[in-house]
């Protein structure tokens, strides 16, 4: 193999010398020890290396090995329930191997070499496959079949196929066409900064259920759409992308710890898997890939790290499922791009952080979508991407939050007063939006309910009104608003406190479902409604607030609620019952 | 023998420029003589064919070019260990300064560690009682977890970190534990509160000392809290000892670090601090925690003072980034004369929720402390409101949370220097406060609790 020498090693940047034919993001070796990194920049015979692990001892004359090979993640069985660090190695081997400590230099294969896979096959000898279809699948676990496709770019007959326990390294079909013959593994390689291919791109318009009332019905995600969401220290980002992965309805989950706490992976580890599943009773953890790169470990692996966790995710949604991949936080990220290019002295752009910044944010969510997959069953699979930023002092001119608003569809913006009177999840429900509100409509009208968006833009508009009345209220004082007035702020305080507020830590309030959320809405809104019409027949203010129905309303949330909330249901009628009560009383 | 290297050519700040050299490592720990043959040492911040970037620990006050000397020693800086560190004290390099004897290592462990691998990770939910109820009640500090001390200057934080260090305890359980100090650029008066206040309760035996003063030279704070914490994983998790480290004040360690970026002429980042500050805190924050199978643990308290009490100044910005939550003293309360000021609302223990609740501290803990910040943040804000409109433009309610905010502040977060409150304690003065608003309000608290304690009183 060909071999450059050091000439300079300044932190997670080292520049080798006789580096002549090596390509741009090849994977190289440094050093006597053999550390991994990638060639970022080629200036004559010189390669601009970043290293994705400490370079401590690593000096001028070492040698760097040329491996010809792009940067690569491998895709086969073995990925879920996996815990991997920003360059796929898995970190309970490391911890076999190594202790308690992460070491350096350690090579492992990113998926088990030794354990065998139960191969069904679907295709026969002699059928003709192309690029992405199905030659058979492996239960990975209980809740995934990993289908194995034909690699993309390859097509022809099936001249061989086979049957039962095997190694992923073995030869699972072999295809023929004129000009060659593909053996066919149970894994594939490839380049994590290549997208994967797909047929077809589509509109994303069927809502990625999270079980939180305020996005799912304030400010919905699509499945294969892009959320972000930035807020300061504590406001919530983590819960909430902590909350995703544990509730929402996509198949597949990735998770990216992008350069944050050690701590919040072990949490993740612990909880996932005694959680169960919604839809299926199994553990989450069957359904989940976790790529950690926490803030102690090497900087350079952070930048890895969001697209090895994007290309696994793209090759679950390859085989059709729906996958949501959240990074925690993209900050991070871009703070790993600043601090390499700031070592190679390249212009700075604002902040500090390298002039590509914003092309580089806009590639990532680019990879996110609904998409008609390669293969000829024309299967759709989907990626939603969330990501979590973190701006200095929580000032949302931040470049990285600038950049991401850009390209993202759903704003989820935390905000550090709610948090601080833990409102949870504190997202300001006037600067949020989501653009996806108006495509999903049809699906919440047809499936929840016809007036779901009605309910929901009622809500809105409830919220809206509260902060005019409230800008009045603090100049003159609540006593001069009217009587209607002063229902609209009791009402949206109880859109606020019984709806929207939702503590994640609490067994039945961690997750409603988007029916029972309706039903919940809906009961508030009639409350208001009927409220309105009292004050309208004369009945006074206090009269309608004393009503013990506004303590039930404030104790939806803790209901059990499975399918239709039965006590929730009631609650509508009662509501009926007491205005008459209280119109027959005045008579 | 190492080559001796009299080629330096450059003196910038702390850092000094080699050149001609022959086989030299990124990391390397460097040795520097002056012309009067005094040592020093340092570490190689980059390194190419020609030329070294040299680091000084001690500074560069008195080098010169002509005759300074340099020696590369191969290997990074490393802490001698032994059972015999504990009850030291050390200066900011890791030199005896109590007149004892060297310690005689049993193993040198590189000061820098080794990331913990996230999957060995234990996740921490044991309960401290620091007995003081603006922590144990609000914010619950857990053994394990990185919570550090927002103050300011002025503010009492020396006092509260030294009552936490004097009280922590683990609730029914008498287990080895240590306190490793460190001291960044604070003043001798500052320094010495904290050692005569570990003398006084015996503490001083239990404890490891690392000191770098204010006029001590300002880079050597770069290693201090880095042999603190080497000495506290020893500690921990070769020893199996519960461990507090308390490190004072990241401040002057994050103005260390700016120095050298300067010297370096790197892009500056906010306020000139290096772009990598955030991955450099990380690598010492990121050092506390638990081990699965091991009995030690490191909880760690880093404090800083903010500038002009800014919580989005880039040091206290980017700490609450990394750390598990973090205290905030405030001023306002200061001044009213309540200790601890700890201001709840912007404090916050991420780790707070595995910890507490049912056979950990009591089962109505997490709704009681849900219910006491809504309703005093409730308060803060009628307050606020009376300030604008005058008391008379108040709701009944607005006034009930106004006197909630008032009592709460004099009776549940003031409390006694040497005050320690038990968490029954801490929880019933917290119903007996909730007592003053009206069951229908109290949202946060599930109706079971209500009724079991609500109406009884203390
Ligand atoms: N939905 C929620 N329910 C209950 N508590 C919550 C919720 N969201 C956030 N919290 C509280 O807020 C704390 C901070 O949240 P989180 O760790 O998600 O913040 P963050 O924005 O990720 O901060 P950082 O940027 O520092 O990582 C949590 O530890 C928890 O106590
Ligand atoms: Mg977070």
């Amino acid at each position: 193999m060909k071999k450059g020498k050091i000439i300079r090693t300044a932190g997670p940047l080292v520049v080798a010398s006789d580096c002549l034919g090596a390509k741009m993001y090849d994977m190289v070796k440094i050093g006597d020890i053999g550390l991994i990194g990638e060639i970022i920049e080629l200036k004559e015979d010189r390669a601009f290396i970043q290293v994705y692990e400490d370079t401590t001892g690593i000096g001028p004359g070492e040698p760097v090995e040329l491996t010809g090979k792009p940067l690569s993640v491998e895709l086969g069985p073995g990925l879920i329930s996996s815990v991997f660090d920003g360059i796929q190695r898995p970190l309970d081997v490391i911890k076999e191997k190594e202790g308690d400590f992460v070491k350096r230099g350690i090579e492992v294969p990113p998926l088990n070499r030794e354990k065998k896979w139960d191969f069904k096959p679907f295709v026969k000898k002699g059928q003709k496959v192309e690029e992405g279809d199905f030659l058979g699948e492996v239960e990975e676990t209980p809740l995934i079949k990993h289908r194995i496709m034909v690699p993309s770019g390859k097509n022809g007959t099936v001249s061989e196929i086979k049957k039962g326990e095997m190694l992923i390294e073995e030869v699972a079909a072999v295809i023929k066409n004129e000009e060659n013959e593909h053996k066919i593994r149970l894994f594939q390689v490839w380049s994590i900064r290549k997208n994967r291919l797909v047929k077809k791109r589509e509109m994303p318009e069927i809502p990625l259920v999270t079980g939180q009332r305020v996005l799912d019905t304030l400010f919905p995600l699509a499945k294969g759409g892009t959320a972000c969401v930035p807020g300061p220290f504590g406001s919530g980002k983590t819960v909430v992308q902590h909350q995703l992965a544990k509730w929402s309805d996509a198949q597949i989950i990735v998770f990216v710890a992008c350069g944050e706490r050690g701590n919040e992976v072990a949490d993740l580890l612990l909880s996932f898997p005694e959680l169960k599943d919604p839809s299926t009773g199994r553990p989450l953890m069957e359904r989940t890939v976790i790529i950690a790169n926490t803030s102690n470990m090497p900087v350079a692996a952070r930048e890895a790290s969001i697209y090895t966790g994007m290309t696994i995710a793209e090759y679950f949604r390859d085989m059709g499922y729906s996958v949501a991949l959240m990074a925690d936080s993209s900050s991070r990220w871009a703070e790993a791009l600043r601090e390499i290019s700031g070592r190679m002295e390249e212009m700075p752009g604002e902040e500090g952080y390298p002039a590509y910044l914003a092309s580089r944010i806009a590639e990532f969510y680019e990879r996110a979508g609904k998409v008609i997959c390669l293969g000829s069953d024309n299967r759709e699979g989907a990626l939603s991407v969330i990501g979590a930023v973190s701006p200095p002092g929580g000032d949302l001119s931040d470049p990285v939050v600038q950049s991401t608003l850009k390209v993202v569809k759903v704003f989820w913006a935390l905000d550090d007063k709610l948090a601080n009177m833990r409102h949870f999840p504190a997202i300001n429900w006037l600067n949020s939006y989501s653009l996806y509100a108006e495509s999903i409509k049809d699906y919440w009208d047809k499936e929840i309910a016809e007036d779901f968006s009605e309910i929901r833009q009622e809500a809105m508009k409830l919220l809206e009104k509260e902060s005019e009345l409230q800008e009045i209220a603090r100049l003159v004082g609540v006593e001069s608003l009217s009587d209607q007035d002063r229902l609209v702020l009791e009402s949206s305080k109880s859109i606020r406190e019984d709806f929207l507020h939702q503590n994640a830590f609490h067994p039945q309030d961690t997750y409603t479902s988007l029916r029972n959320q309706y039903l919940m809405l809906r009961t508030i809104i009639h409350f208001h409604n009927s409220g309105l019409k009292a004050l309208k027949e004369g009945i006074n203010l206090e009269n309608v607030l004393k009503s013990e129905i506004r303590e039930k309303i404030a104790k939806m949330k803790f209901l059990e609620g499975k399918g239709d909330d039965p006590d929730v249901l009631d609650l509508f009628i009662e509501i009926n019952n007491v205005f008459k009560e209280l119109l027959k009383k005045k008579g | 023998m190492h080559k001796e290297y009299l080629t330096v050519t450059n003196i910038v700040g702390p850092l000094v420029i080699v050149e001609k050299i022959v086989d030299v490592k990124y990391g390397e720990l460097v040795e520097i003589a002056s012309p009067g043959g005094q040592l020093r040492r340092g570490t190689v911040l980059d390194v190419s064919t020609e030329r070294a970037v040299v680091q000084v620990f001690e500074g560069t006050t008195g080098l010169d070019i002509d005759k300074s000397s340099i020696r590369f020693l191969g290997g990074s800086q490393t802490l001698a260990v032994s059972e015999e560190i504990v009850g030291r004290i050390f200066d900011g390099s890791g030199n005896p300064k109590d007149g004892g004897p060297k310690i005689i290592a049993k193993k040198r462990r590189d000061i820098n560690g080794s990331p913990i691998n996230p999957q060995a990770r234990d996740y921490p939910s044991e309960f401290i009682q620091t007995g003081i109820s603006s922590i144990d009640g609000m914010n619950s500090l857990v053994r394990g977890q990185k919570l550090p001390i927002f103050s300011g200057s002025g503010l009492p934080h020396a006092r509260i970190a030294a009552q936490i260090a004097r009280q922590s305890k683990v609730l029914g359980k008498k287990e080895k534990f240590a306190v490793v100090f460190g001291a960044m650029g604070i003043t001798f008066e500052e320094a010495n509160f904290f050692i005569e206040d570990f003398r006084d309760t015996g503490a001083l035996e239990r404890s490891v000392i690392f000191l770098n003063l204010a006029n001590e030279p300002p880079i050597e704070r770069i290693a201090t809290p880095r042999l603190a914490l080497t000495c506290a994983e020893f500690l921990a998790f070769d020893l199996d000892m519960h461990v507090l480290v308390v490190l004072v004040d990241y401040t002057f360690y994050a103005e260390a670090l700016r120095e050298i970026s300067a010297a370096r002429k790197e892009i500056p980042g906010r306020r000139g601090y290096p772009g990598y500050l955030y991955t450099d805190l990380a690598s010492m924050y990121e050092r506390a925690g638990r081990i699965k199978d091991k009995p030690g643990s490191i909880t760690y308290i880093p404090i800083l003072t903010m500038p002009e009490d800014d919580k989005t100044h880039p040091i206290a910005d980017l700490t609450g980034y990394i750390t598990e939550g973090q205290i905030m003293l405030s001023r306002e309360l200061h001044r009213k004369g309540i200790y601890p000021p700890i201001d709840v609302l912007p404090s916050l223990s991420r780790l707070k929720d595995k910890g507490i609740g049912e056979g950990k501290t009591r089962e109505d803990h997490a709704d009681v402390l849900n219910q006491l910040f809504a309703c005093y943040a409730s308060g803060k804000e009628a307050r606020e409101l009376a300030l604008i409109l005058g008391e008379a433009a108040l709701s009944d309610m607005d006034k009930i949370y106004m006197e909630f905010a008032e009592k709460y502040e004099d009776k549940f977060v003031r409390q006694g220097e040497h005050e320690s409150r038990s968490i029954t304690d801490t929880l019933d003065i917290g119903w007996d406060l909730l007592r003053l608003v009206p069951k229908g309000e109290l949202k946060r608290i599930r109706p079971e609790f209500l009724d079991k304690y609500y109406s009884i009183e203390k």
